[in-house]
């Protein structure tokens, strides 16, 4: 389970600090932050720009250019849904229309009550067991609704 | 006339000495090296399609229209990311190729308005050219797929508009802010489908771009376009001038519709700027026709009378019958005159012309007094030229970079730019500011050292750096024995190894630590090529003059004079600066830096002025003020100068301006000075006239005239009207006459004319027998004075000290999009970024004050009090706090001292000891400018009018 902390500047600092001196530092940085604090907030832009010594638009583009970077906070936990091609020959996409409009959210979207986000994925190298996903970051294989009612009610659980 | 169409190569020009034979479409072709196939292929007039390539910019390969075949290559290589090879055998033009381009451009189009006709950029854009290029019919995917044909415009930036949907995102815009601008202000947001330009995910006012205009001239369709173009269309011819803001001169294209400027488009062929612009050049040139623009002149018989309209035969007859009574009554030296360094070369010299041959003295002074003098006095002793060294182009050979006392991305931007595009490839930074500015550190630009020392310790700090180069064994004595006087530099070696000139000793002095000092003198004097840039945060102190001269000894210590890459280089502030100074401007001395005492000189100028000329020199502008307070100069002709706001301590100068008889103004602007004066010329703007400035870098450009003078008559053509009311002859048709004269009279312009101008684009003086294509860089095998000279550089503190009523240092500057007194800046939209002066103040300071962000703070020293709206910042070190001078209702030099450099009078601008504190009321003085800004500001009206 996610135990995303409070957005804080100095903790936030600390973090950026520990990884600025790598090569190509960006990625690194930001991963650690939305490690931390679960997603990129617009404060962490000007932080990790000036520490880099890079422009905010710079790191603006970074962000937004990789999906798995987060600009809002998302539900306790994070259950991320293969669709790329295996999975879909295996009816990924079917599932996951059915998996959404039970939970009433759309791609990248939380439930109403803050305990799941559902996001999509293209690939986690787990094709022998499509259709897949990852949950809290523990891949799961060989999906179907069943399996995702019960993630569902582990998340609520937990 | 016609617009003029500069070629765009595609890819950035090679230079190399080895050449690379090809053939393109059956033509041989020999080009430099490292050409891409898309620029060799231009070179021989053939155009390849592009999109996302222009010459400015590195190739990219992304639009994927300028593939081409090549024998013996598979596939069709994209053309600007392929360098040419030796027996390349290209082809630009196959079926194969025309099959690939089309199916690109349906993409393209299948996405993209079809606007055309209503579309701001018809008739200039590049993705219609290329829809033509190709012989685009249709779009076989239709218009109906998902598209961004709905994004909203962004229309924040007062200048251009950024259209979204317009957008073909070939990053032509994102590349320039990086590579030309250095700003890297933009970026292409998201990815695949939802890839756009973004400002940062602000919008284009709110983000980090300068608006320097890099985008927009980038851009090869609608998406960034000058909100002047979709207000007035596309301009129908071009004319080349130069900008009249700083020093940089850049060239512009003025492009019109008549009379009417539509844009400035900066011109690629422009040596100073080879295509770039800033904020102000730019876009800020509406002031030109601002509704107070004054256009008529006007008389008055006292300052506390309205100002009454009359013809300009009125005027002159009554300045010069003025004139000629306050002589006859006070005495020949009573009255004298004040070139504008904003005006033309040939506007100056005619001014010190009327002032030496008119008024039969040599009270002339320039603008150059309160900024560059120093500059003058110091590099001419040491190196025996008052300029700078190199051409601004010198800086892509640096390996050290020195910035002291000079902000160039808010003072210079365009050389800015280059500056940290060097910084960007290798070169080594030392900033040495009281202030943090940018380039201590901003995106991908951080200085090695800055050496942060306190206002007015420049010269200590120089010491110390020359200090560690002479005791640690970094002088290149070769360079010394061949080039310098060997007994002045034994006896300066001798001074500088004083113990008392170490960092060590001078770290409580200066405020910065002494290891910093060491580690940058010994990064000055061995990282290859050490170039200093430095501003008015040298000059505008009572130690400027010795300062510059100990930049010159630190320079020639360390063999760093005299070839590209090196030097000393003033940047200078106004636009005609450099060119007011060599035109005679200051009293003592005729055009060319030649002493008025000189009898050969004089004579020569007296032999063609046919008229006998002084040989003692005339009153500096202080010397005038202070006399006229006690009575004895009563007149003064101003052309384009504002001393009652750009000049220290502003009540002892409206004291001496209050004194005085006759002032006759000649400014655009009803400005500050004129509140005090008799007699109004009207002036012209830089587009209403013909002539010459020179830049900061020796460079003679020149300004042509786009529009007739909105008063009728350009500022030259009136010097010679009230030269010939005065009695003394003046007889030119045109500028270039004038330019002809200074040539006679001056060696260093002898080989000047407007036919060269026009052949060559623009000389850097100097440009005579020995050098008929000018000089870009100085002192190249020996100096101009001979052997260099070394100073003794005495560090002598200002008497201006902080205490217990005042134990603040203010320093003073200016911002990126306000110029000077502001005078055109404030009369443009650049005023939405900068409305006010503020003072800057370390939080340390703010705290102690009970000082938070916005509030209103009385900032006063010894001379007087303003009050203006706090900035909390740590730019500051605390005990130093910063303001500009940009808007006269601020009036930042009420604040400022009379105390000035030793040798030239330059007033100490950059120390004044202050307090500040919390108020909410104006200050005694800003209650007064207000009520003298409606009482003696006023005009009759017109009679006519009032019929």
């Amino acid at each position: 389970m996610l135990k995303p902390v409070q957005w804080d500047d100095s903790r936030a600092s600390e973090i950026i600090a520990m990884h600025a001196s790598l090569d190509g530092a960006a990625l690194p940085v930001l991963h650690a932050l939305q490690d931390e604090f679960g997603f990129i907030p617009d404060q962490a832009i000007p932080l990790v720009a000036s520490a880099l010594n890079l422009s905010k638009a710079e790191i603006h583009g970074i962000v937004t250019f990789y999906h798995d970077f987060r600009r809002t906070p998302p539900g306790r936990h994070v259950l991320k849904l293969c669709r790329a091609e295996a999975c879909q020959s295996m009816n990924s996409s079917g599932l996951a229309i059915d998996f959404l409009s039970k939970l009433g959210i759309s791609w990248g979207e939380t439930t109403r009550d803050g305990t799941l986000t559902v996001e999509g994925v293209y690939c986690l190298g787990l094709c022998a067991c499509s259709p897949s996903a990852l949950f809290d970051g523990e891949p799961i294989g060989r999906l179907d609704m069943a399996r995702l009612d019960a993630v569902v009610q582990q998340a609520r659980d937990s | 006339m016609a617009l003029i169409q500069e070629t765009d190569y595609g890819t950035p020009i090679r230079k190399s000495d080895a050449m690379v034979s090809l053939v393109i479409d059956g033509q041989a072709v020999t080009v430099p090296a490292g050409t891409s196939v898309m620029a060799a292929a231009m070179m021989m007039g053939t155009k390849i399609p592009k999109l996302c390539a222009t010459d400015s910019l590195e190739p990219f390969g992304s639009c994927r229209l300028c593939l081409v075949e090549i024998e013996g290559r598979r596939g069709t290589p994209a053309s600007c990311t392929t360098p040419v090879e030796a027996d390349m055998v290209v082809h630009t033009q196959t079926s194969r190729l025309a099959d690939l381009r089309r199916g690109v451009m349906e993409l393209y189009i299948s996405d993209h308005p079809l606007d055309c006709l209503t579309c701001s950029a018809n008739g200039d854009c590049e993705l219609q050219d290329m829809a033509g290029d190709v012989g685009l019919r249709e779009i076989r995917y239709g218009y109906k797929g998902d598209n961004h044909l709905k994004a909203p415009i962004d229309t924040s930036n007062p200048y251009f508009t950024f259209e979204d949907s317009k957008c073909i995102v070939c990053s032509r815009c994102v590349r320039a802010c990086e590579e030309v601008q250095g700003t890297f202000a933009l970026t292409i947001q998201g990815r695949g489908f939802d890839s756009r330009v973004s400002p940062g995910g602000t919008d284009f006012f709110g983000s980090e771009c300068v608006s320097c205009g890099a985008c927009v001239q980038a851009c090869p369709t609608a998406t960034l376009n000058e909100k002047s173009v979709i207000e007035l269309g596309k301009p129908e011819h071009s004319v080349i001038t130069t900008c009249a803001y700083c020093g940089v001169g850049c060239s512009f294209k003025a492009e019109m519709k008549g009379n009417t400027v539509v844009r400035m488009v900066p011109y690629k062929d422009g040596k100073a700027n080879e295509g770039h612009s800033c904020v102000k050049g730019r876009f800020a040139w509406g002031y030109a026709t601002h509704k107070e623009r004054i256009t008529t002149p006007m008389i008055r018989e006292k300052i506390t009378d309205p100002w009454r309209i009359v013809s300009w035969e009125k005027a002159f007859e009554h300045a010069a019958s003025e004139f000629k009574r306050i002589q006859t009554q006070y005495g020949r030296d009573s009255i004298g005159g004040i070139t504008s360094s904003r005006c033309t070369n040939e506007e100056t010299f005619l001014v010190q012309k009327l002032v030496r041959a008119g008024f039969g003295n040599n009270n002339v002074d320039t603008c150059a007094r309160v900024c560059h003098s120093p500059t003058g006095y110091g590099l001419k002793t040491t190196l025996g030229t008052s300029a700078g060294t190199q051409d601004f182009a010198s800086v892509s050979q640096a390996d050290v970079i020195v910035v002291i006392g000079a902000n160039p991305t808010d003072g210079h931007p365009v050389f800015a730019s280059r500056m940290k595009r060097r910084l960007r490839e290798e070169a080594r930074l030392i900033v040495i500011d009281p202030r943090r500015i940018d380039l201590v550190k901003s995106p991908h630009v951080l200085a090695d050292y800055h050496l942060q020392l306190l206002p007015g310790t420049n010269v200590a700090l120089i010491n110390a750096l020359a200090h560690v180069v002479v005791t640690e064994g970094l002088v290149n004595e070769a360079y010394i024995r061949e080039r310098c006087d060997p007994a002045d530099f034994e006896s300066w070696a001798r001074f500088i190894a004083e113990d008392r000139h170490s960092p060590e000793a001078v770290e409580r002095v200066t405020g910065v630590p002494a290891a910093d000092m060491r580690a940058a003198a010994r990064l000055y004097a061995t990282g290859g090529n050490a170039a200093i840039y430095y501003g008015l945060g040298v000059t505008e102190h009572s130690q400027g003059s010795t300062m510059v001269m100990g930049m010159a000894n630190l320079a020639m210590a360390t063999g760093n004079l005299g070839r590209g890459g090196v030097g000393i280089n003033p940047l200078r502030g106004q636009n005609n600066v450099q060119g007011s100074c060599d035109m005679g401007s200051f009293p003592h001395e005729f055009s060319g830096y030649r002493h008025v005492s000189d009898d050969a000189t004089r004579h020569m100028f007296e032999a063609l002025w046919n008229v006998p000329l002084r040989s003692d020199p005339g009153l500096r502008i202080p010397n005038m003020l202070d006399e006229a307070v006690e009575g004895r100069f009563k007149g003064l002709y101003i052309q384009g100068e504002d001393i009652a706001q750009s000049d220290p301590d502003t009540q002892h100068v409206t004291a001496g301006l209050e004194s005085m008889e006759c002032i006759v103004i000649q400014d655009i602007f009803l400005n500050e000075t004129a509140k005090y004066a008799h007699v109004f010329l009207p002036g012209s703007s830089f587009l209403e006239k013909d002539g010459t400035f020179t830049n900061a870098e020796r460079r003679i450009n020149r300004v042509r005239k786009v529009m007739p003078p909105l008063a009728g008559m350009a500022d030259w053509e009136v010097t010679i009207a009230l030269s010939n009311a005065l009695g003394y002859r003046m007889n030119y048709a045109h500028p270039s006459e004038i330019m002809d004269e200074i040539s006679r009279l001056t060696p260093t312009f002898a080989g000047v004319s407007y036919e060269k101008l026009d052949l060559l684009g623009s000389i850097q003086w100097p440009c005579n027998e020995a050098a008929p294509l000018g000089t870009p860089t100085m002192h190249v095998d020996r100096f101009v004075r001979g052997k260099g000279k070394f100073m003794l550089t005495e560090f002598v503190p200002t008497e201006e000290r902080t205490g217990p009523l005042f134990p603040l240092l203010l320093t003073t500057g200016r911002i990126l999009t306000q110029y000077n007194v502001g005078a055109q800046t404030r009369r443009t939209e650049n005023s939405r970024w900068h409305e006010e002066d503020v003072l800057e103040i370390h939080p340390f300071d703010a705290e102690s004050r009970g000082i938070v962000a916005g509030d209103m703070v009385l900032l006063e020293s010894r001379s007087g009090g303003i009050t203006l709206r706090a900035l909390i910042s740590e730019r500051m070190q605390p005990g130093v706090v910063y303001t500009t001078f940009h808007h006269a209702k601020t009036g930042a030099n009420v604040v400022t001292t009379d105390y000035s450099d030793w040798a030239t009078n330059c007033p100490e601008y950059k120390v004044t000891a202050v307090q500040v504190r919390r108020t909410n009321r104006l200050s005694d003085w800003q209650e007064m400018f207000l009520e003298e800004e409606q009482r003696l500001k006023r005009i009759e009206t017109p009679l006519n009018a009032a019929e």
